[in-house]
């Protein structure tokens, strides 16, 4: 990895990925590692057919918990009362984050063990606790690497996809005390196990994040492969889980479908190693687990995707990461390049929704529409349409007539250019006299001003149109009907 | 899933839509389509008054500007007939988009339902449809890789249709390129507003292409066509992509054009 970094700021959007583009080490690393990806889940889903039904059966399972989310959050809360896990609901980040300390300073506890959650990076949980002198020590090994990088996650399930084994050796020789180097990936696993070990034996309070949350039951669902997700949530007195407000489903029942859908995409495995169900705190009768548990609910933009019809298809989101793996453009560019929280096509939809659509304007342009992304996607989110809806959004002051209200940083992409370059571009191809007039005279050109003046040229050949128009042929030519009617009449026989 | 294709029984005579990028930038294209369905005995109709299905002001972000044009394309198709689209993305917007673009007003959304039911992309048709006589074809042997755009691929039938066609066809070898479905990354207005992405991805894909030894590549899109032909001759590579159209009249040994 290239010494400069890329900014966490979605506004720097293209200047991050022009940092990575020139990284062809880089670039060979990502491809390599969502071609591994890619194929793993192409092998858990072998029949197009059975996936389409899995994927139904999720969809509608998503669909049905949005559409119910109100009454399914209240008897969330109720269930959780009832199993003794305490409820907080926060508005925004700010929130979130003083419920943490709040907690923190009750307990006196000057660390934290997480594990790996991407709301708690949404809310900046690390950053804030330090800044009160809380220590919150990622337990999640990718997480654990970028920690004591000072780095950031790249991708949503594997936040370290973008070092190298030669890159954590050397972090961890530098970062962990009687560590030596080793480019050993086993010892490395090993060095790292260690040194987490001691916090997971220390920490007062261990945070998770929350893959789903059954409302029938007042459960929190939990999906991890490394064990780190079980210690934190077990071993620590206080079990702090964070998740959104739009995790909830309605029965247990719809946890099963969920869960394979959500591995086989993620990572390629039919099951993870671990699956915790927590329902509760320690029971009188019980030798280990919690003390107390608590669940912070997220809303933090959440609320405007969904007051929109459309829109509100963004929360079906599972988190498998499967549209970053299978995106040409991340394939190319990385997670680091987008600058938020949530990289990738699922990014550029949620982003606005949790930012705004001014910071966030470039992630839904940045997009070819291959469709690739909505064929993957396990709950079927129609993600080409929303970069659409999203693009129309960003580029006109008012709400469209199918959005009833106005989204945050509404219009902030609007160009007067581009809006008076779509006009003329109406009006030659809306008058078919006017457009046939321009067909004459682009020929004749031999060069159009848009591809000559853009970054095209920089890789390509300019664009430039035939000498003669189809319809200018075709208007002197013989159908071959004819022609062949016109031979045969004067062949003589 | 995406609707089937139309099956028709070889009809009399069909409507053409070239598109806007083939009348300005691969006319040949469009004329060898119209040679190859003439040949099969077909009466190819080319309404004068279409410009464009809309697609580049719908997928920026315009779909009101987008809407406009495909309104005037809606007068276009009066007959029964189906409408041959020589370019998947297009055929895909009209097909699977305009209803969506029309969805507020209902009349005008029952049309664009009635014309997109009838659209067909090119080779689509060729396959389905036309049951074309391949045993006069030339053989001479030829190594060939086929790039289908993303949109023919999801939203229509043209990449199983171009591997039926171009298997059949004597003397072809086709080969696939690494990472065979992956986008070529026009995208539209994409390719210029992320020039540098766009640029990456047409890159890898030439490179994909140029690394089976083909000869010659064949695709029913122009804009991939553009997008990677320009970057073959940017890096002064002799290899070139074709219409498959193009391609196939070639093979069939029908008349070129005659000089106008």
């Amino acid at each position: 990895m290239s010494a400069e970094r890329p900014t966490a700021d979605p506004r720097a959007f293209k200047d991050n990925s022009r940092l990575v583009l020139a990284d062809p080490v880089l670039r060979r690393n990502f491809r390599g590692a969502m071609d591994f990806l890619t194929d793993k889940r192409a092998a858990q889903f072998p029949d197009a057919d059975a996936f389409a039904e899995l994927r139904d059966l999720g969809k509608q399972i998503r669909q049905h918990a949005l559409a119910n989310l109100p009454q399914l959050l209240m008897q969330l809360e109720t269930r959780l009362h009832e199993n003794g896990i305490h409820l907080h609901w926060a508005e925004d980040a700010a929130a979130a984050n003083a419920i943490f300390l709040d907690l923190a300073r009750r307990h006196d506890a000057p660390t934290m063990v997480k594990g790996k959650s991407m709301v708690s990076e949404e809310i900046g949980l690390n950053h804030e606790m330090a800044a009160h002198g809380i220590a919150c020590i990622e337990t999640d090994m990718g997480e654990y690497i970028l920690q004591l990088d000072g780095d950031r996650p790249s991708h949503i399930i594997m936040p370290a996809i973008h070092k190298t084994k030669e890159d954590v050796a050397k972090i961890f020789a530098t970062h962990i005390p009687g560590a030596g180097y080793t480019e050993d990936v086993e010892e490395l696993i090993a060095i790292g196990r260690r040194a987490l070990r001691n916090e997971f034996r220390t920490a007062k309070i261990g945070v998770s994040g929350v893959n789903f949350l059954v409302a029938e039951t007042g459960s929190l669902v939990l999906v991890e492969n490394e064990g780190n997700g079980r210690l934190s949530t077990t071993v620590p007195d206080v079990h702090i889980a964070i998740t959104g407000i739009e995790k909830v489903v309605a029965t247990l029942d719809h946890i099963a479908p969920l869960f394979t859908l959500l591995t086989r995409s993620a990572t390629g495995q039919a099951v993870t190693t671990y699956l915790n169900v927590i329902s509760g705190p320690r029971r009188a009768d019980e030798k280990d687990g919690p003390r107390e548990v608590h669940l912070i609910l997220l809303d933090n933009g959440r609320s405007q995707a969904y007051r929109e019809e459309h829109f509100r298809a963004t929360l079906q989101c599972i988190r498998c990461g499967a549209c970053m793996n299978h995106c040409p453009v991340y394939a190319r560019i990385g997670g680091l390049s987008y600058g938020t929280t949530y990289p990738g096509p699922i990014g550029a939809i949620i982003s606005p929704h949790l930012m705004n659509l001014d910071s966030t304007r470039d992630l839904p342009t940045a997009s070819s529409l291959c469709g690739a992304c909505g064929e993957v996607c396990p709950v079927g989110i129609p993600i080409p349409d929303l970069l659409m809806r999203l693009r129309e959004a960003g580029r006109h002051s008012h709400p469209a007539a199918q959005q009833r209200q106005a989204l945050k940083g509404q219009g902030a992409a609007r160009s007067i250019v581009e809006v008076v370059a779509w006009k003329a571009w109406r009006l030659l191809y809306a008058h078919s006299a006017l457009y046939a007039l321009f067909a004459w005279i682009a020929p004749r050109l031999r060069v159009l001003a848009v591809a000559a003046r853009s970054g095209w040229t920089r890789t390509r050949a300019p664009l430039r149109p035939a000498r003669r128009s189809l319809r200018e042929q075709l208007a002197t030519r013989t159908p071959l009907h004819s022609r062949k009617a016109l031979r045969d009449r004067h062949s003589p026989d | 899933m995406n609707p089937p294709i139309p099956r028709h029984d070889r009809p009399a005579d069909v409507y053409f839509f070239a598109t806007c990028v083939v009348d300005l930038f691969m006319p040949e294209a469009g004329m060898d389509a119209i040679a190859v369905l003439e040949h099969a005995g077909v009466r190819v109709s080319f309404p004068a008054a279409q410009t464009c299905c809309g697609q580049p002001a719908y997928t920026s972000g315009f779909p009101a500007d987008a809407r406009a044009v495909a309104r005037t394309q809606l007068d276009l198709f009066a007959q029964p007939w189906p409408i041959v689209v020589p370019s998947g993305s297009c055929a895909g917007m009209i097909r699977h988009h305009w209803p969506r673009l029309f969805a507020d007003d209902a009349a005008l959304a029952a049309r664009a339902a009635a014309v997109a039911e009838r659209v067909v992309e090119f080779t689509d048709f060729v396959v389905a449809t036309l049951g074309l006589d391949l045993t006069a074809a030339q053989n001479e042997a030829i190594a060939l890789c086929l790039h289908t755009s993303c949109s023919a691929r999801r939203e229509t039938d043209a990449l199983r249709s171009g591997r039926q066609l171009l298997n059949t066809l004597p003397g072809v070898e086709l080969r696939t390129q690494e990472h065979e479905p992956e986008c070529c990354g026009f995208g539209g207005t994409f390719s210029i507003k992320h020039a540098e992405i766009s640029a990456a991805m047409a890159g890898d894909k030439v490179d994909a292409l140029l690394a089976t030894g083909c000869s010659r590549y064949v695709s029913a899109d122009c804009g991939c066509l553009l997008n990677l032909n320009t970057t073959l001759e940017k890096r002064g590579e002799p290899l070139r992509g074709q219409h498959i159209a193009s391609f196939l009249r070639n093979r069939l040994r029908l008349d070129s054009e005659p000089a106008a």
